[in-house]
């Protein structure tokens, strides 16, 4: 049965909070990540749409350091306060 | 006058023949302690020879990957104002064309939520708003989505596409260079706000070869206006100038780089298929000399600018399409190239390397393009010869017994 993009979103959230703090994943990394993981089920248009509701719900925030990474909302390290 | 921060050193950057920035910072400082600070700090940096900002890596409105641009202070207790002072970058609309009323809108609203100083306009194009900080962003982006603009791109997504202004207001120009940039620009929203790219992609519109947006050194895709007929001549037209003293022998025709044109003294003669399109005799005569009637536009792939590797040049992927709309086999071939290029692309890396790296017959293949003598860098130079159709396993043995 196809995935759903809420179950490729799960899935991409628990790969970018497992790797939060040792690597950045860039969108790109992430959609090759669930091609291998769940094959034809995870096309690139359901794997945006996956990114989609993960930057619209707030649990995942678009990053830039010399590239766009998605990671998980946190302290901005260059901030002011 | 506010009391403004004492600035030798940038007051030197005011005495010179040109507008200055830094009387315009002044002016905005009178009424924005931003720029009044953002003055204080830009002098210390020059006095002591250090940039005192600090990159923000998160800043964004909600949903948008691109479009803001992070920067703080790293001297928040001397320049309180500006310790967080981020850029955002506005779509322009397409040739630039603005209503007073709406550059007004636009500049009322900076003024109201962050320094009153913009960049008009980026090297990519976009309206550059500077400095704001972080809980004005969204209240920014929900008042210019009210005047009906939008944030650019920015990082590893599409970048604002642009165009020069084209049928607008040029009469050279081969196809509709707004349009089809207002096209790209709404039918790619996603690439454009959500970056999934291994880096930056930028597409810039030339309406005629004279590119006047340089779209061949600073687009990825550059999409330029050509013909593929004769140069239209009015020759009545060209004996006028000769009459009224142009050298055209020396003037239009020395200068011609593909040596393809004479002039009797009575009629100019073009071998146009020798012509390389360089629209210099049509800007010497623009009176006398037309582009053909026949037009479209030559897509080419893979410049850039000089940051990771050196500076490129795009070279030509597409000789000729007519390019209207609703432009199906120009959106085909871009996604080709970003499936292929997001696929096997490493970080950071452009299109123009992606294709030095692979090979361009590699990556032809890939995007499914049969290869054409036509793909060059330039002019008569270096066409990508393939022999594989040509030589079949075993032909050199035959070779070698014959």
């Amino acid at each position: 049965m196809a995935k759903t993009a809420e179950e490729i979103a799960d899935a991409m959230f628990a790969l970018v909070k497992d790797s939060f703090g040792v690597k950045k994943l860039k969108p790109g990394d992430l959609i090759k990540a669930m091609k291998e993981l769940y094959g034809d089920e995870a096309d690139k248009k359901l794997c945006k749409e996956a990114i989609k509701l993960l930057v619209n719900s707030g649990r995942c925030v678009y990053t830039y350091f010399g590239g766009s990474f998605l990671e998980i909302p946190h302290k901005e390290g260059a901030a002011n306060d | 006058m506010a009391d403004l921060p004492k600035t030798p050193l940038l007051d030197e950057l005011e005495s010179g023949p040109f507008p200055s920035f830094v009387s315009e910072i002044k002016r905005a400082a009178e009424k924005n302690d931003m720029s009044k600070d953002l003055l204080g700090q830009l002098e210390q940096s020059y006095r002591e020879k250090i940039g005192h900002w600090k990159h923000g890596g998160i800043v964004g409105v909600m949903g948008y990957g691109g479009g803001v641009i992070g920067r703080y202070s790293d001297l928040p207790k001397e320049w309180p104002n500006i310790s967080h002072f981020h850029t955002m970058r506005i779509n322009h609309p397409s040739g630039w064309f603005y209503t007073s009323k709406s550059l007004r809108e636009i500049c009322n609203i900076w003024e109201k939520h962050g320094s009153g100083l913009t960049n008009m306009h980026g090297s990519t194009g976009d309206i550059i708003l500077l400095g704001t900080t972080t809980d004005h962003l969204e209240p920014v982006f929900e008042e210019l989505g009210k005047i009906d603009f939008d944030i650019g791109g920015s990082g590893s997504d599409l970048r604002t596409p642009s165009c020069c202004c084209g049928q607008a207001r040029c009469e050279w120009a081969c196809y509709d260079t707004m349009a089809l940039t207002y096209d790209l620009t709404m039918h790619y929203q996603d690439e454009l706000h959500r970056p999934a790219f291994p880096y930056k992609f930028k597409f810039k519109m030339s309406g005629c070869p004279n590119d006047c947006v340089a779209s061949i050194a600073r687009s990825d895709m550059s999409i330029i206006g050509t013909w593929r007929d004769s140069i239209q001549i009015d020759q009545d037209a060209v004996r006028e100038y000769a009459d009224k003293g142009m050298d055209i022998r020396s003037d239009v025709i020395g200068n011609c780089p593909a040596k393809c044109m004479d002039f009797d003294g009575k009629e100019l003669h073009i071998e146009n298929s020798y012509c390389v399109r360089c629209m210099h005799c049509i800007n010497v005569m623009p009176k006398a000399l037309r582009p053909g009637k026949d037009k479209g536009a030559t897509v080419l792939l893979g410049s850039k600018a000089p940051i990771v590797e050196g500076a490129m040049l795009s070279s030509v992927l597409i000789p000729f399409w007519k390019l209207e709309p609703p432009y199906s086999d120009l959106k085909e071939i871009v996604d080709n190239i970003w499936d292929v290029w997001c696929e096997d692309g490493k970080a950071r890396e452009r299109v123009g390397e992606f294709i030095q790296r692979v090979g361009l017959g590699n990556f032809l293949d890939a995007i499914g393009l049969e290869p054409v003598a036509e793909m060059v860098a330039h002019p008569r130079e270096n066409p990508y010869v393939f022999y594989e159709d040509y030589f079949e396993e075993g032909d050199e043995e035959e070779e070698e017994k014959g």
